[in-house]
């Protein structure tokens, strides 16, 4: 069965936008997705990995090795051959133990043979693609702390059973939670590069029309998938273009120096939110085609880079979104 | 309230029809049940596989994988397949859903998504909307239904008969508004519900064996699926129309009903939103009207209990089976076979056997010692006697306790004691968002029951320790009972009743502290501390800062000991 395409999803275009961000730039460090069941957050993100081009993979690596940087697993890639591969896409489940997520010794091979080796675990199976965790709000910390390490790194270092392992692990961590069933510790939702908030459509005709397109779905994925073929391809097209183009997009200092004014003006501290304010703002203006960083950009993309990271006062009934709006109209009068 | 069983019947017929609609929630109603279930089964082909999910599942037999005993024993890896695969085209039956761990939930969750190709049948047997099954499963469910209140003479009905498979109903444009209309009017956020409720109708439409979809079939759609999930009422029109006639639910069943108005285009949306205002259940209306809707967002009773087996601290190695993330201790294991190795070699060798011969029963696995989540409960006298002022510092000191837990992790449950009643305003949460709303919902006034304040609280407590948990009882009250545990009015009883409930805390052994909140410290609330054997703090000019410095501070001794 095809998967729901990306560009059929009605609305939702926060989301979708921090999603082609995060594709553009992976060293963007992750989405955060919140929001109520049901709107859609998990279908985007599955609907962006398999729009995304396959890519090469060596024969048989267990790490998923690219044919650009072949032999760089801690096995030895036994092939020279790649072939094609769709972008990995690992929904990690809420049970989930450190032993799967890392990997582990193979036990099996273990007492048999007496055989010391690992047995690559879901970390690696992310690698160049993407990690998406529902409800991460009721992971287990010590398993948060782990897989944003990894994800900034982009290396998984297994220390453990005898076992000394490293290897790559490069994907986009996508993270999804309702915070009304319990929330991520501050000093975790930091480390997120961009967060959105979704809700639902509550217009008539939007429901409608999602009503309509999951039918058309559920009747004929194939067909549907076709019909929306060439609006996808739009989409791949404008991230291709957005790739190519980060590298050498300038970024003005009137640019930094607004980025730096916004981030104290809603107050908040550390080098990170700055960081990646600036970098989202370089991979929207990648995605519209721009030569040059402006204003614009920066605003644009300021809630989602900045929403997250602001201080929470537990008195303060008003949404963080709301308040760095209030921050950009202030600053920019 | 009989038509429970004749919808929990539809529903079968229906999801006989279309796999896709997920599978049921049925709660309560013990051979009521059992006979939905025998439908079902009867409406589906007879070879079609039908387990039963046990609790203690592991994720090994739950996802398959390697069966670690199997392969030692012989040498060989053994695979073993997972229970989802092999109900796959069946019918899983989760008994005790309410209590299903979160992990387990969201494997079978992520099946579902994954087109797993069986139906989810969860039997609740939870009390109260604060223990339902986990949401994960509810939502991808298309059925919610109430058993409870089924007549034993109800049972004796015709059970359903397989439906013969037509072509798929067409679903006009003026239908899914309608559909889409009324899950707005019910405050349903979620698309799920309303995708589920336009495949019911399609699948209703195709019982009845009609091209498209009618009147009847988005009522079916709406009393099935939609008003199980309200969580507000449908604003009332301008004209009050006269009350809605209970509908006969065996009208919908009739297959070639002539409804008088059969053309979709008939069905104005108010229609329907009106319809579905006299379809709620009464249960879920007594939620609404207490503003508690759909907020039970704690995803399953037993959820989070953690495995002392995945995480903690160290303790050594002990004889048992490895799997559902228990981790093997493997240096352990080889130790308890090596001593027997000259023995067992004297034996034929399996085949395939490696350089050591194990048994089941040298397999160790690690143990680690895990601290016990505090769940911290406050207890607030909201009475008119813990004067207002008095209140918002209760308040102030609970969102600050809070936003310290959240940090933590620690949880945290509000009760309120005011006029005659103690009220869960909070069950145990670590969500801020719910802890503030609660929090300014609180009303001050009235007299105080501090005998059933305390009594509520004692049964959360019990709840909480029951899950694994380790309750701390915070009451915040100025001591002055002056309504009985009966609800009656009289300072004497009300006292009387407060110091045996008080008691009662105290010979349950569960840590406490009282908070005297009254501008002068009395001997009421001292005598109350006295009883439950806990620590009196009286706080004559404290604010919400040292409120809670009292707090963490009486919390401390007992935290050592966890």
């Amino acid at each position: 069965m095809a998967r729901f395409p990306f560009s059929a999803i009605v609305g939702q275009d926060e989301m979708k936008l921090a999603l082609l961000i995060a594709a553009v730039d992976p060293s963007i460090g992750g989405v955060m997705v919140f929001g109520d069941r049901g709107t859609g957050k998990s279908t985007a993100a599955r609907a962006l990995a398999s729009l995304l081009p396959p890519i090469m993979v060596m024969d048989g690596c267990r790490y998923g090795c690219s044919p650009d940087a072949p032999h760089t697993c801690p096995d030895p890639c036994e092939s020279n051959k790649a072939s094609k591969r769709p972008v990995p896409f690992v929904d990690l489940p809420l049970g989930a133990t450190e032993d799967r997520v890392l990997g582990s010794l193979d036990l099996e091979r273990a007492l048999r043979t007496g055989e010391k080796t690992f047995e690559p675990g879901l970390l690696a199976r992310a690698h160049r693609g993407f990690l998406y965790i529902d409800e991460i709000n009721l992971l287990e910390d010590h398993l948060v702390d782990l897989l944003l390490d990894v994800s900034a790194s982009g290396e998984n270092v297994v220390e453990r059973e005898g076992l000394s392992v490293r290897h790559k692990a490069k994907f986009v961590l996508i993270g999804s939670g309702n915070p009304e069933e319990g929330e991520l510790r501050p000093q975790l939702l930091d480390r997120f590069g961009l967060s959105v908030e979704v809700r639902t459509p509550r217009e008539i005709e939007n429901r409608v029309e999602i009503m309509r397109r999951c039918a058309s779905h559920d009747a004929d994925s194939e067909a549907f998938a076709a019909q929306w073929a060439e609006e996808d391809d739009k989409v791949l097209q404008q991230i291709a273009r957005g790739q190519k183009k980060l590298a050498k997009i300038e970024v003005p200092d009137s640019v930094l120096i607004d980025a730096a004014g916004i981030c104290s003006a809603v107050g908040v501290d550390g080098l990170r939110g700055e960081l990646t304010l600036m970098r989202a703002a370089r991979a929207f203006a990648a995605l519209k085609g721009a030569k040059v960083v402006k204003r614009d950009h920066l605003l644009h993309v300021a809630p989602m880079a900045l929403r997250h990271r602001l201080r929470r006062d537990v008195l303060d009934e008003s949404g963080s979104t709301a308040r760095i709006d209030r921050a950009i109209a202030e600053h920019f009068k | 309230m009989t038509n429970g069983l004749a919808d929990a019947l539809l529903a079968a017929r229906l999801l006989a029809a279309d796999r896709k609609l997920g599978g049921m929630v049925l709660r309560g109603g013990g051979p009521a049940r059992d006979l939905v279930l025998q439908a079902l089964r009867g409406l589906l082909p007879t070879d079609t596989p039908f387990r039963r999910l046990p609790g203690h599942i592991d994720e090994d037999r739950l996802t398959g994988g390697t069966d670690i005993a199997a392969s030692l024993a012989t040498g060989s890896l053994v695979l073993q397949r997972g229970l989802l695969a092999e109900v796959s085209g069946g019918v899983l039956v989760v008994p005790m859903a309410e209590r299903l761990r979160t992990d387990i939930a969201g494997r079978i969750a992520q099946a579902l998504d994954n087109g797993g190709g069986f139906l989810l049948v969860l039997l609740d047997d939870g009390e109260g909307p604060d223990e339902r099954p986990p949401l994960a499963l509810m939502e991808r469910v298309a059925f919610d239904l109430s058993l409870q209140g089924v007549r034993a003479a109800d049972l004796h009905c015709d059970m359903p008969e397989t439906a013969v498979a037509g072509g798929t109903p067409s679903l006009e444009s003026e239908a899914m508004s309608a559909l889409a209309a009324t899950a707005t009017a019910l405050g349903i956020a979620s698309i799920r519900p309303l995708l589920q409720a336009a495949a019911v109708a399609r699948a209703h439409a195709m019982l009845g064996g009609q091209d498209s979809v009618r009147r009847a079939d988005l009522e079916a759609a709406t009393r099935l699926v939609l008003a199980p999930r309200a969580t507000q009422l449908p604003s009332e029109p301008e004209a009050p129309p006269p009350p809605e006639p209970e509908r006969e639910p065996e009208e919908a069943e009739r297959p070639d009903n002539d409804e008088d108005d059969d053309s979709v285009p008939d069905i104005p949306e108010d229609l329907l939103i009106e319809a579905a205002r006299a379809m709620i259940p009464p249960d879920v209306l007594e939620l609404i009207a207490s503003g508690r809707a759909q907020r039970s967002a704690r995803g399953g009773g037993a959820g989070r209990r953690t495995g002392s087996a995945l995480r903690g601290k160290p303790l050594g190695a002990r004889p048992g089976m490895p799997g559902g993330g228990v981790r093997m201790a493997l240096v352990d294991t080889l130790r308890a076979a090596i001593p027997w190795q000259p023995l067992r070699r004297r034996e034929p060798a399996p085949e395939g056997a490696g350089p050591i011969r194990f048994r089941r029963d040298d397999l160790r696995v690690r143990r680690f010692e895990e601290r016990a989540t505090t769940v911290t409960i406050f207890a607030v006298d909201a009475s008119g006697s813990a004067a207002l002022a008095r209140l918002s510092e209760a308040k102030g000191a609970v969102e600050l306790i809070l936003a310290q837990a959240y940090v933590k992790r620690a949880e945290v449950a509000l009760v309120a004691f005011r006029g005659t009643e103690a009220d869960l305003l909070l069950p145990p949460t670590r969500s801020l968002t719910r802890a503030k709303r609660a929090l300014a919902e609180l009303p001050g006034g009235g007299g105080t029951p501090l005998a059933r304040g305390i009594a509520l609280a004692r049964q959360l407590a019990d709840a909480v320790m029951s899950r694994g948990r380790t309750p701390f009882l915070v009451f915040l009250t100025d001591g002055s009972a002056n309504v009985a545990a009966d609800g009656t009015s009289g300072r004497a009883q009300a006292n009387a009743d407060a110091l045996a409930a008080a008691r009662g805390i105290a010979s349950a052994g569960l840590d406490a502290v009282v908070i005297d909140i009254s501008p002068r410290p009395r001997p009421e609330a001292a005598r109350i501390a006295e009883a439950m054997r806990a620590r009196y703090l009286p706080l004559p000019f404290a604010d919400a800062k040292a409120l809670k410095a009292a707090v963490t501070l009486a919390a401390e001794p007992q935290k050592k000991r966890a």
